[in-house]
């Protein structure tokens, strides 16, 4: 089946219930997508599909037909998201590994809010588990880059 | 390279190795030098000027040994050896180094030791540096303890004094010039023209001459690094989702395997039925393992579908199949049990009438790192390599040493970075499942990742712990503490057990955080009661001080409110050690401790010395009418130096919500011989939503370092405990409070 991830087209020869995640780490390398527990419940594996935030261990690969953006499509070091670039002056990581899809999480959330409130941030967020505790500066970056992203 | 060079460095660490251990204990072993684990592999041109600096042409590498969990631990080491290498983080790698017993850690042994963490009197000191001792001869590469900081300390910045001072000779020889007259500054050795010499340009020269190793250590008005907001050196990777983990590993060939090993911890697999699986699509073979049965395929996701479709029989598990009976075993141990220590007995707690008794309950915990366990093996009949995330590299080197028949030179043990550990990759069962599947994969390097429920289940956790208190009160002031606690023991589950490692004498983890308090109460009785084995168990982050600073903080708030007290007040009054007692007035002053609250709202505090640290918190909650919101903590930790105060502060407030979010939401209960959590639906911490302000404070009134990655879980829970009691007048008994509260 045919499938876009961060502007590429792919062919993958894959079963239909095969959960992106899984196509996204295992066929096509892309690392930035997290396994923590193939259930929605952590959001380590969240993407974007068509622009929204999905979790991938929970979409099955033959349900999707849009574009797929994950955390190396969103921005590199080189090139930041405005996120990424809060989330780097926040220094907001300790073991970072929920930190991928928490970025996606929040650029889906400003992409929709310009300018949330820490409610807002809590309904958005909560459903991405940090288990290092890295929730007030989670909460710090994403108000920095929805500034950045109102500033242009 | 020559034997000259060796013999020169080999010279050059005995010289070394007294100034790194700074300690002379009149123990002949302890002098003693350790192979330079790098010499192995040097090419020409390379220098291994000590184990933690190494440089060639790809430039310089600081090796830090101890793992990095997402602590910062690796930057932490880094900016130590770069501080008096005169070098900056932005121009260095970072390697964490082979698995070798140069890489001891001294500081580890502090804990183990019995006295107060507090008493730096002769005899204490003397008997930590025996401890030292002990640890070095075994090699124990251990990350744990929150040791990484104050092991490294010293030794790291002498590791960069010493390549500096010998880079500086080096480039005096070539140059001509005397050493007075150079200077070091960005990586490279400068002339008195301006003429830099990069320090990979010096390599060859500095292997060759004999090393300068009488060095003096700057004084901290000098330090560029220390005590400065640094950026941590993973921080760009792990902003932008190109942090790479052990979980990320791929190599050319590799396989992918998942397992399913029996529930009911270290019982036996009867039977399994692969039938239905060995066509199923991508999979390559069925490996039994020890308690369980393997499946290799070509995708992960295929190996976990293959795995759940065998059929298995599970036999019994080698404890109580049930949490009641697991409780009654440590009700029983209390009750009629000897007595494993009483590290603290003062005063006279026999004569003394109880006007409060309480008994408190602490669960079973796992650890949950975000990462679950994972380890890739590549098994050949010369050697074995092993990738994973670990902090005990040298005995998972043993361990697959002693499974493949190989000597544990051949056994190469890479570490990776770490999604979390919290004290699971202390643990290394899954290296040698995975190791078991690539020795039935000789020649293809096998990628075991556990599914989460494969994690949560075989999970060693926390222990249950059961405390016992009896008090009196009079005067208005807390006059009699007595505390009886038991538990199975971490080190007999994870040390003798598992790593048959012996550990002689009572084991401190069951009673630390509760003897060695810094409160002159006078009677005051602390009693450990070792429990017999139940489920099998580990070191939890901040391991014995996560139940104990609860059980001794919520009792000492239940007696001082019965004292008519103010549990900061007396808590000042009773502190006999002022670096702590700083703590506590820190946070009184952050929150306006005393002030008026709404009614709605109630304040509660609590202190904890573990690990070297005191840390005081103070929580502010709400109580409405969605249940208990917690709204502020305001916490100081006094570690005499703070590093890196960035990454201290989000260390800190990680460990105040780690402490709370367990304290509110997490426990594993067993039955049928079973873990009944199995992931994050059912076993999660804090979420966002319930996570609360944090103001943090680093405290520097000492003049040694201890470490912070543990220390403020202790205090968050019994702060969070008489907050809940000032609110509701009920006071918490037991963990988790979401049982018996409802919060928002």
């Amino acid at each position: 089946m045919k499938l876009s991830v961060n502007g590429v087209m792919h062919d993958v020869d894959v079963e239909d219930d095969m959960p992106l995640l899984w196509v996204l780490r295992d066929e096509l390398k892309l690392d930035g997508p997290k396994y923590g527990c193939g259930v929605a419940a952590c959001g380590a594996c969240t993407v974007h599909v068509d622009g929204v935030a999905v979790r991938s261990c929970q979409t099955l690969v033959g349900d999707i037909d849009g574009p797929v953006t994950t955390i190396e499509g969103l921005g590199n070091p080189s090139e930041m998201h405005a996120v990424q670039a809060a989330w780097l002056k926040h220094q907001v990581a300790q073991c970072g590994y929920c930190q991928g899809g928490q970025m996606m999480q929040a650029a889906d959330l400003l992409a929709n809010n310009t300018a949330p409130t820490d409610e807002d941030i809590d309904d958005a967020m909560s459903g991405n588990l940090c288990r290092c505790g890295t929730y007030p500066r989670i909460r710090a970056a994403v108000k920095t880059a929805a500034q950045s992203l109102q500033e242009g | 390279m020559g034997r000259i060079g060796t013999i020169a460095r080999r010279t050059f660490l005995v010289g070394s190795a007294a100034i790194l251990g700074g300690v002379a204990f009149g123990y002949y072993k302890y002098k003693q030098p350790v192979d330079n684990p790098l010499d192995d592999d040097l090419a020409q041109g390379e220098a291994a000027l000590t184990p933690y600096v190494l440089i060639n042409a790809d430039g310089v590498t600081l090796i830090t040994p101890r793992a990095d969990k997402g602590q910062g631990a690796y930057s932490v080491q880094a900016a130590l050896i770069a501080e008096e290498l005169d070098i900056e983080l932005d121009q260095i790698n970072v390697d964490p180094g082979p698995p070798s017993a140069a890489y001891w850690n001294t500081a580890i042994a502090g804990e183990g030791v019995p006295f107060p963490s507090t008493d730096r009197g002769a005899v204490a000191e003397g008997m930590r540096g025996f401890m030292g001792a002990v640890v070095k001869l075994m090699g124990m590469q251990i990350t744990g303890g929150s040791t990484t900081v104050p092991d490294g300390f010293e030794k790291l910045r002498a590791a960069g004094a010493v390549a500096r001072e010998t880079l500086k000779a080096a480039a005096a020889d070539m140059s001509g010039l005397a050493v007075t007259q150079l200077k070091t500054e960005r990586g490279a050795v400068v002339l008195p023209d301006g003429k830099r010499i990069p320090y990979q340009a010096l390599a060859a020269k500095a292997a060759e001459i004999a090393p300068v190793t009488d060095v003096t250590l700057r004084p901290s008005t000098q330090w560029r690094l220390v005590g400065k907001p640094m950026q941590r050196v993973d921080m760009v990777a792990k902003s932008t989702g190109t942090q790479s983990y052990g979980i990320d590993m791929r190599m050319d060939g590799m396989v992918h395997a998942a397992v399913r090993v029996n529930p009911r911890k270290g019982g036996e697999m009867i039977s399994f039925d692969a039938s239905e699986v060995e066509t199923m699509r991508g999979v390559q073979k069925v490996i039994p393992v020890t308690g369980g049965v393997g499946v290799i395929a070509d995708n992960t996701w295929r190996a976990f579908q293959a795995v759940d479709a065998i059929e298995v029989e599970w036999d019994s598990a080698p404890y109580p199949a049930e949490q009641d009976q697991h409780w009654q075993v440590l009700a029983d141990t209390i009750d009629t049990g000897d007595a494993d220590a009483t590290p603290r007995d003062d005063g006279d707690l026999d004569g003394a009438d109880a006007t409060v008794e309480v008994e408190y309950r602490a669960p079973y915990l796992a650890h949950a790192p975000l990462e679950p366990m994972n380890a890739t093996v590549l098994v050949t009949d010369s050697r074995v390599d092993v990738w994973t995330g670990n902090q005990i590299p040298r005995m998972t080197q043993a361990s697959v040493a002693k499974m493949t028949g190989m000597d544990a030179d051949d056994v190469h043990v890479h570490i990776l970075m770490m999604g979390g550990s919290f004290g699971h990759r202390l643990e290394d069962e899954v290296v040698k499942r995975a190791t078991e599947l690539a020795m039935a994969m000789k020649g293809t390097p096998v990628k075991l990742t556990y599914k989460r429920e494969e994690d949560t289940l075989q999970d060693f956790t926390r222990p249950i712990a059961m405390m016992r208190g009896r008090g009196a009160v009079a005067d208005g002031k807390v006059t009699a503490m007595e505390i009886k606690v038991a538990s199975p023991s971490v080190m007999d589950s994870q040390m003798v057990e598992r790593q048959g490692f012996p550990v002689p004498g009572p084991d401190t983890t069951i009673t630390q955080a509760l003897w060695d308090q810094p409160y002159a109460i006078p009677n005051y009785r602390v009693t450990g009661y070792r429990a017999p084995q139940l489920g099998p168990v580990s070191s939890w982050r901040s391991v014995g001080a996560s139940q104990n600073g609860f059980f001794h903080e919520n009792f000492l708030n239940a007696l001082i409110h019965e004292a008519g007290a103010d549990p900061v007040e007396e808590r000042l009054r009773l502190m006999t050690d002022d670096p702590s007692r700083k703590t506590l007035e820190a946070v009184a002053e952050m929150s306006g401790w005393g002030g008026d609250l709404a009614a709605n709202k109630a304040r509660g505090v609590a202190f904890c010395l573990s690990f070297g640290t005191p840390c005081a918190q103070i929580i502010e909650i709400t109580n409405g009418e969605d249940g208990i919101k917690l709204d502020k903590v305001w916490v100081a930790a006094e570690v005499g130096k703070v590093v890196d105060p960035v990454n201290f502060e989000n260390l800190v407030a990680g460990g105040v919500i780690w402490g709370l979010g367990h304290a509110i939401n997490s426990q594993i209960t067993y039955a049928d011989g079973m873990a009944e959590q199995e992931n994050f639906f059912d076993f999660e911490g804090l979420r966002n939503n319930q996570a609360p302000e944090i103001f943090v404070r680093g405290m520097e009134n000492r003049d040694y370092v201890t470490g912070v990655g543990e220390p403020p879980v202790p205090p968050a829970a019994p702060a969070l405990a008489e907050a809940i009691f000032r609110a509701t007048g009920e006071r918490p008994t037991q963990m988790p409070f979401g049982e018996s509260f409802d919060f928002a």
